[in-house]
This record gives C-alpha cells, sequence and structure tokens, in this order.
C-alpha cells in the first residue's frame, strides 16, 4: 500500500496537472449555474412572453441578473483552459493538436460569439429590442453556452476514447481521418448528456434554495412560489434525466475504459454476475492493495447490479484490476492482452517508430521503410503503454474514484427524491400529492394543518434550509462526476496513447508552481467576491 | 484546392481573427485611459459601460483566435504558449482580471471596492495590448526555441525517465517568454499596439457615448494618443521593410535569412501592399477627421476598418510567400511556416467547410451590434438601466 499524498510528485508534472485540476474545478463552479439558470430563466421569461404579465418580467431580470454575476466568473476561468492545454502541455499540443484542436475551434466560431453576443443583448437589450428578439436573445444565450458545453465535451469524450484519427510517423503526430466519427462519437454524445441535464439539477436546486430563502423570510412569495414551481419541475425531470444518462455513461466506460470502471468499484477481481457495491472501507488516503486482496473489506453489494450497469445483462462479464493487469478472455472468447505484453508491445513500437524515421532520413528504400510501417501499425495500438515503466502505473487513483463515484450517485438518487417530493408539495396533483403531505405528516416531517394545506408558505423555517443545505450538495456532486472522469483516466492523457509525463510542456516547476498559486488566490478571492455580491443582491431582492 | 491552399487560407483566417482582435482592443484602450477621458465618477461609468457591452467580443475573439491557430498550426500552439509560458500567462492573467471586473465593481457585497476594478480594468487595458503587440512582434523578430519532434522517442530520455528531454519544443533560455521584451523593437510595436488601442478606444468612446464633456475631452486626448501611435508605427514598418527576414524554400523546407524579406513580400504581394497602404490611409482619415471636425464621431469605423486591414497585411507579409511566420532565434531551422507547422490536409479541409459559418456568424454580430447602439449610451440611461455597471 502507498500513501497518496506522499507519493505527489513536486515536479513539473504534477504541478501541472494540479494547475490544469485547479482551473477546471473552479471553472465548473460556476459552468453548470450558467447553464441550469439560463434554461429556467428562459422559461420564466416565456412566461413572461406569453403572458405580457409585469410579474414575470420581473422575476425573470431577477434570475438574469444572479445569472449576470455567475457568468462573468465561468468566461474568466474557460479562458484560461483552452490556454493551458498550450502552456503546460505542450507535447499534447502537438501529438494530437490535429484532431483536439478543431473543436476547440468549432466551439469559438459557434458557441462563444452566440453567447457572448445575445448576452449583451439579454442584460442591455429590454428596452432596444422587441420582446420575442429579446426572449430569443435570452434562449440563444443558453442555447450557445449549450453548444459550448457540446464542442469541449466532445474533445474531452476523445480525451477518454480516441476515434477518428491515424498515427502519422512523418509528422509524429496522431491525425483526424473522420471529423463525424470525432464529433458524434457515442462517447462524447453520452457525456454531454449526462453533463448539461446534471447541471440543470444545480440551475434547480439554486432557484429553489434562494426561492425558499424568501419563504423563509417571508418576503417575495410569489416569486418564490412560481420559481419553485419551474424549479421543481426542471429538477425532477433532470435528476432522473441524469440517472438514465448515468447509467449509460457507465456502460461506456466499461466498454472502452474497463480499469476506470473496476476503480470506482474497488474490483479487484472481476468475473460474471456482479454485485454493485453500496458500501465498503476504502481507506481515502491509501491506494489499497489490490494485488494481494481478494475485495474490499466490509463490502456490502447490490446482486448483479454492477453487471447490469456495465453490459446491461445482470449475468455479464466485468472484468477487475488483477484480470486487466494480467490479460482475460472477453465474453466474445477474444483475448485481452496483460498490461506487461502491452508494455512490451509500446516499447516496440516506439523503437520501431525511432528506426523508420532514421531509415527514411537516410534515405533507405521502400520495403524496408514498409517492413518498418507494417510492425509499427502492429504495435501502435499500444504506443502509449511504451513510456510505462511498471505495470501498477496504469492502475487509476482507486479511493478517490470510489468515493467520488459513491458521493455522486448517492447525492443524486437524494435530488430524485428531494424534488420528487418538492413537486407533489407545490403542485396540487390529484392523490399523490395529498399522499404525499400524509406520508410526511405520518413521518412528522409536517403537522397535520400543514399537511391539510397545500399552501407552502408558511412552514416551519427548517423546511426551507434543506435546499439551501442541498445546495453545496449539488456542487459537490458534480465535481464529484468530474473527478471520476479525470482521475479514473488516469495515467493517461489520452487513454492508452499518451501518459501525463510525456504530455507535457518543458517548464522549470517552480514556474508552475507560481502560477497554480497565483491562480488559486485570484480564483479564490473572486469567487468569494462572487458569492459575498450574490447574497447581496438576493438579499436585496428583485426590487433592485 | 491543393494542401499549399489550405495552410495559406488557414493562414488568412488567423490573420483576419488576429487583425479583429487588435481593432476590438479599443476596448482596453478606451479602459486604459477611463480616469482621463471620463473624469468624473459619472464619466467614468460612461466609458465603462460603453466599453462593458463589447468586451467580450474582444475576449471572444481571443479565445477564437487561440482555438483557430491550436486547430491549424497546433506546432504554433504547442512551442509558442508551451514554451512562452510567462508572456503568455501574464496576458491571461491580466484578461480573466478584465473579465469580472466589469460585473463585479458596482455591485453591493464587492468588498475590495470598485477602485479595485478599475484598476484591473486600466492594467489590462496597457499589459493586454502591450504584451499582445509583442507577441505578434516576435513574427518578424523571432522567439528562442528549439524543435525535435524525435525527443518523444529519444531511447536515453525513456530508459532514464527523464521526461523533460521527451518535450518537442522547448525554450532555449530560462526566461520562457520574456525575454522577448528585452528585444526594443517588440516593445516599440508592442507600445504601438497600446497607443492604437488607446486611439481606436477614444474614437469609440467618442462615438458610443452621447455626453459634450466626453467627447470635448476625447477630442483633446486623441492627439496624445494618436501622435505616439504613428511615431512606433512608422519606425516599425521602416524596420520592417529594410530588416533582414526569414525565408523558407518550398520545396526542402530550408529557412534562410533573405534581405529586405519582408519588403520583397509586399512588393511580391503587391495587392497586400494595397490592402496596408488603404488600411493605414483609413486609419489616418479616421483620427485626423475626428481631430479636426468638432460634429465628426465616426471616427472608429474609418480607423477600425483600416486597423483590421493594416493589421491583416502585416500578418499575411509575416506567413505567406514562403516565409516562416514564426522563425527561431536560437536554431533557424526550428522556424516555424505554414507547411510545417500545420494540421493535417482532412483537418484543414474539414475546418475550411467549418469557416463557411464565419460570415453568418459576423452577420448575427452586427445586427445585434447595430440594435444596442442604435441609441447612443448617455447618463439618463445608466441611471435608469438596473444592470448598468
Amino acid at each position: 500500500m502507498q500513501n497518496i499524498l506522499l507519493n505527489i510528485d513536486a515536479g513539473t508534472i504534477d504541478w501541472s496537472r494540479a494547475q490544469f485540476a485547479l482551473t477546471a474545478i473552479y471553472h465548473w463552479l460556476f459552468v453548470p449555474l450558467t447553464l441550469g439558470l439560463a434554461l429556467i430563466m428562459g422559461i420564466m421569461e416565456t412566461c413572461y412572453y406569453r403572458t405580457k404579465k409585469r410579474f414575470w418580467k420581473d422575476t425573470a431580470k431577477f434570475w438574469q441578473k444572479l445569472f449576470g454575476i455567475n457568468f462573468a466568473m465561468g468566461v474568466a476561468t474557460g479562458i484560461i483552459l483552452e490556454f493551458e492545454f498550450g502552456t503546460n502541455w505542450s507535447n499534447y499540443s502537438w501529438f494530437v493538436g490535429d484532431i483536439f484542436g478543431a473543436p476547440l475551434a468549432v466551439e469559438g466560431i459557434l458557441a462563444f460569439f452566440m453567447e457572448s453576443t445575445f448576452v449583451a443583448v439579454m442584460f442591455f437589450g429590454w428596452n432596444k429590442v422587441s420582446r420575442g428578439f429579446h426572449l430569443a436573445s435570452t434562449w440563444l444565450t443558453g442555447l450557445g453556452a449549450t453548444i459550448s458545453a457540446w464542442w469541449i465535451l466532445v474533445a474531452n469524450a476523445w480525451m477518454q476514447y480516441p476515434v477518428g484519427c491515424e498515427f502519422n510517423p512523418d509528422t509524429m503526430r496522431n491525425e483526424m481521418v473522420s471529423f463525424f466519427d470525432v464529433a458524434l462519437s457515442p462517447f462524447a454524445v453520452d457525456k454531454f448528456c449526462h453533463t448539461v441535464i446534471s447541471s440543470w439539477i444545480i440551475g434547480a436546486v439554486f432557484t429553489v434554495a434562494v426561492s425558499c430563502w424568501y419563504l423563509m423570510k417571508r418576503r417575495e412569495q410569489k416569486l418564490a412560489v412560481e420559481s419553485i414551481k419551474i424549479g421543481a419541475v426542471v429538477g425532477l425531470i433532470a435528476a432522473l434525466g441524469a440517472a438514465a444518462t448515468g447509467h449509460k455513461s457507465a456502460q461506456s466506460v466499461g466498454e472502452v475504459q474497463p480499469m476506470k470502471l473496476a476503480a470506482m468499484e474497488a474490483l479487484y477481481h472481476g468475473g460474471t454476475d456482479q454485485g454493485l457495491t453500496a458500501v465498503a472501507w476504502v481507506n481515502p488516503c491509501e491506494q489499497p492493495d489490490f494485488l494481494n486482496e481478494s475485495e474490499a473489506p466490509l463490502k456490502i453489494e447490490i446482486p448483479y447490479a454492477l453487471s447490469f450497469m456495465a453490459t446491461n445483462d445482470i449475468h455479464g462479464y466485468v472484468p477487475g484490476i488483477n484480470d486487466i493487469l494480467n490479460g482475460y478472455t472477453r465474453p466474445d472468447g477474444t483475448q485481452e492482452p496483460s498490461v506487461d505484453e502491452k508494455i512490451e508491445r509500446g516499447k516496440q513500437a516506439i523503437a520501431t517508430l525511432a528506426e523508420y524515421r532514421k531509415a527514411k532520413k537516410e534515405g533507405a528504400d521502400e520495403a524496408t521503410l514498409a517492413t518498418q510501417l507494417s510492425l509499427l501499425k502492429d504495435n501502435m495500438k499500444y504506443f502509449g503503454y511504451g513510456y510505462i515503466k511498471d505495470k501498477s502505473e496504469v492502475v487509476p487513483n482507486i479511493p478517490i474514484n470510489f468515493w467520488a463515484f459513491r458521493i455522486m450517485v448517492g447525492l443524486g438518487c437524494l435530488f430524485i427524491l428531494y424534488f420528487a417530493i418538492m413537486l407533489l408539495l407545490v403542485f396540487d396533483i390529484p392523490f399523490l400529492s395529498v399522499l404525499t403531505r400524509r406520508l410526511l405528516a405520518t413521518v412528522g416531517l409536517l403537522t397535520e394543518t400543514e399537511a391539510d394545506s397545500s399552501n407552502i408558505t408558511g412552514l416551519p423555517n427548517w423546511h426551507y434550509w434543506v435546499p439551501i443545505v442541498l445546495l453545496p450538495l449539488a456542487y459537490i456532486a458534480s465535481e464529484s462526476g468530474w473527478l471520476v472522469a479525470e482521475f479514473g483516466r488516469q495515467p493517461w492523457t489520452i487513454q492508452d496513447m499518451l501518459p501525463t509525463w510525456v504530455a507535457v510542456s518543458d517548464l522549470q516547476s517552480s514556474s508552475v508552481i507560481i502560477t497554480f498559486f497565483l491562480f488559486l488566490i485570484l480564483f479564490t478571492t473572486m469567487l468569494a467576491v462572487e458569492i459575498n455580491i450574490l447574497l447581496k443582491q438576493i438579499k436585496k431582492g428583485p426590487q433592485s | 484546392m491543393t494542401y499549399t491552399f489550405l495552410q495559406q487560407y488557414w493562414w488568412f483566417i488567423v490573420s483576419l481573427l488576429g487583425a479583429l482582435l487588435v481593432f476590438l482592443l479599443f476596448v482596453q484602450g478606451a479602459n486604459s485611459c477611463m480616469r482621463s477621458l471620463g473624469w468624473t465618477e459619472e464619466g467614468k461609468r460612461l466609458v465603462i459601460n460603453s466599453t462593458g457591452r463589447k468586451w467580450e467580443f474582444t475576449f471572444t475573439t481571443l479565445v477564437t483566435f487561440g482555438g483557430a491557430f491550436f486547430a491549424s498550426f497546433p506546432l504554433f500552439y504547442s512551442t509558442s504558449f508551451g514554451g512562452a509560458y510567462w508572456l503568455w500567462m501574464i496576458i491571461l492573467f491580466t484578461f480573466v482580471l478584465q473579465a469580472v471586473s466589469y460585473e463585479f465593481q458596482n455591485k453591493i457585497g464587492n468588498f475590495l471596492g470598485p477602485r479595485t476594478f478599475q484598476f484591473f480594468l486600466t492594467l489590462n487595458g496597457i499589459m493586454g495590448p502591450l504584451l499582445l503587440g509583442g507577441a505578434v512582434a516576435t513574427f518578424f523578430e523571432g522567439s528562442n526555441f528549439l524543435i525535435e519532434k524525435n525527443n518523444m522517442i529519444d531511447p536515453e530520455s525513456l530508459v532514464n525517465g527523464q521526461w523533460s528531454s521527451v518535450v518537442i519544443s522547448s525554450w532555449a533560455n530560462a526566461s520562457h517568454g520574456l525575454d522577448a521584451l528585452l528585444n526594443p523593437w517588440v516593445l516599440v510595436f508592442g507600445f504601438a499596439v497600446v497607443f492604437l488601442a488607446r486611439t481606436l478606444g477614444i474614437l469609440y468612446v467618442i462615438n458610443n457615448v452621447n455626453d459634450e464633456d466626453i467627447r470635448s475631452r476625447g477630442s483633446v486626448r486623441l492627439l496624445g494618443a494618436a501622435v505616439p501611435f504613428l511615431v512606433l508605427f512608422v519606425a516599425y514598418l521602416v524596420r520592417l521593410i529594410l530588416k533582414d527576414g526569414y525565408a523558407v524554400d518550398p520545396v526542402t523546407g530550408v529557412i534562410v535569412m533573405e534581405p529586405m524579406k519582408y519588403l520583397n513580400n509586399l512588393l511580391t504581394m503587391w495587392p497586400v501592399l494595397l490592402v496596408l497602404l488603404v488600411g493605414v490611409v483609413l486609419v489616418l482619415f479616421g483620427i485626423g477627421k475626428t481631430l479636426v471636425s468638432k460634429t465628426y464621431y465616426s471616427g472608429i469605423w474609418p480607423a477600425g476598418i483600416g486597423t483590421v486591414l493594416t493589421v491583416l497585411a502585416l500578418l499575411l507579409t509575416a506567413g505567406w510567400n514562403n516565409t516562416a511566420y514564426y522563425p527561431s532565434t536560437a536554431d533557424l531551422q526550428s522556424s516555424l511556416t505554414l507547411a510545417n507547422s500545420c494540421s493535417s490536409e482532412f483537418t484543414l479541409r474539414t475546418m475550411f467547410y467549418v469557416s463557411f459559418l464565419v460570415p453568418f456568424v459576423l452577420a448575427y454580430i452586427v445586427y445585434c451590434w447595430y440594435k444596442i447602439d442604435a441609441k447612443k449610451i448617455d447618463k439618463a440611461e445608466i441611471q435608469n438601466d438596473d444592470h448598468a455597471y
């Protein structure tokens, strides 16, 4: 067993990883709220457009004001992410830039300009454009943010599951051969649906939390109740959608990143009829001894659930960490080589590539070059393994994956429950609403008087505290999802193709350490300012 | 459509984005002189609200410029961003500060105070154009980097685990890009861009803000920005046409120094020279007419279009006609040319089709800009707009 904290390398590689992680984590504090609020304020402005009621205009403007405060930080942190691919991952930028750069460029042309143009109309155009044009601008702002998410998730999905490309030994890089394979990769579709839909949960929790604060303070009650109605509908649809798309995402991971799935489950030895671990003791600070332990201690599992989650078949085969390290036979009878074999073949690929380039430079004959190219092609699939020194290096951080996955799924289930109850409380749905109130009264969460009323104003304050407490949990769930996605991919920047330590820039670690702390101080200060401004703005209310 | 055509086409697109970015630096330029232009707190708010409705265009163009460079010339992205680390990081840092400054500065709850964010806007207003201008100047002056693609498969590095040795692009000194600022000609060009941005910023505010005090102050400040700009720009232009340039043999890819290469480029590509001259005339016209006429407020348009044309022509001169657009002063043969640094033919062709969307994007930007700016900003609007900065 090795202590994870003691195992962190103080060199350029881990500092570059830390800087990228810092930026991405901060960026993801702002983006989901942008995506979620865009949908909610779009619905509110549509209500205004249809009813022409001043109330809906004021409501939409209030949420747009909060949207604007958050939006600026998302923009600010986003620019760093794009340029960090070049500044900190120089080799990566050349090795796969032919494929990776295209989605970023399309994102800029299609999404960023749409966002930046129409957000200005949304904020400053109320008295300058027609109601219809303004409504279109509000929706286009959200659409721009969503298209932006599409392209950056296409790029991220490609790093998890590289498709539509071929290695060119003459240029020493991977080159795109099918744009549609990259842009419409099933992995990207799953990732996009899961990420964007789960972002709506944050928008919904935020809306309900702010609204409940008003109810607690007995003010802005109409705005609060109507906002809760919209938030509850969006939240329940999103929470259910996140569960469904999460299942699909897990299947994709099982197919193309079995090691990530095994780490998420702390599954040391796999097989058929695998149960999903509900609880187990995995020390958060230490990489477990997966080579010698049969399974994580104190494990309680849901029978067959992992096989179903990964393969849609309760008897499906799921490989464990040791199966992947030592090689295994797939259900279709084909053999997955051991990691040691992959390392050997990767080294052979690198050596052959070096020989090919030398021979070509020296003017070798076509037959010699063709032989070398053929050998290279045979082993190219395992090129990245040539940089691996020991097979244990391909096992990602198990504790982080294990716990982050459970936090995400657990909180996701909690949100389904919460929004279902909230929906039934704010809408008078025949039978179901009464049943819910009675059930809550039975378990003591509502008094008899409260249960007889369909009014959610005037409840005891603790009811209103619930979504306020859930709000940070929604962020934790969302960030946990990214921790699973990115830690589970380690050590690869691009799955099986390029480990992190070959993707870096030639920088002194001191440079990266300085910029890391500069960004840490900057982002933290700005986050504090933003939260303070948001709180004051909420306190001020829509009558500002 | 040949591979060479696609390379030239994408250099044109990147150059156009770069030219639009320099024009849009009017946001930074106006922010850099908001105090002298606005004078009072109310005046400063007018200037900030005027640029605040356009800052996202500048920001987005910078991001798209980076994305387009990444997609079309990834070796530049890899070499310049990874090598000139500090130069780019400082640029990014100031743009991050700018991005939050508008929204945060006058909101209740801003415990750093409005002056902090106004300082950030001024800082970005000076450092942004200076460093971006400096970065553009390195296209002519060269940078201190080395490229060796075989590093990634160097057996010694792999055996020893010396991972820094596997990096393809490396900077040949420890300053990581700040060394560019030691070259006086890089500074001349950088400060020319600072004063150009300031000139454009003043012209923009004169056009966009309906306030007599600001307009009259703008006319005075315009002279103070335009004169140093013209002196620095003309000095660099003379230097450029007289200096040796980095020529590349299109067949062998070998790079050699060629006397007065950039003058040769302009004379060989005479339409580019024409674009440059038209651009310069338009900039001079925009500045000159605003200075002499008290009722002419539209100088930003001829000066802005002129800026786009001038910068476009300069960037085309840097890359077209068999020229190494990102020369290496450490190793001539490491210099980047369109051919040795571009994406594959497939990617360039795919992105060629994507670029057809650009006119559509420009059309809705122009339309929205027109709608928002149809009524000029005045004090009454700022007081009544609950989203005003």
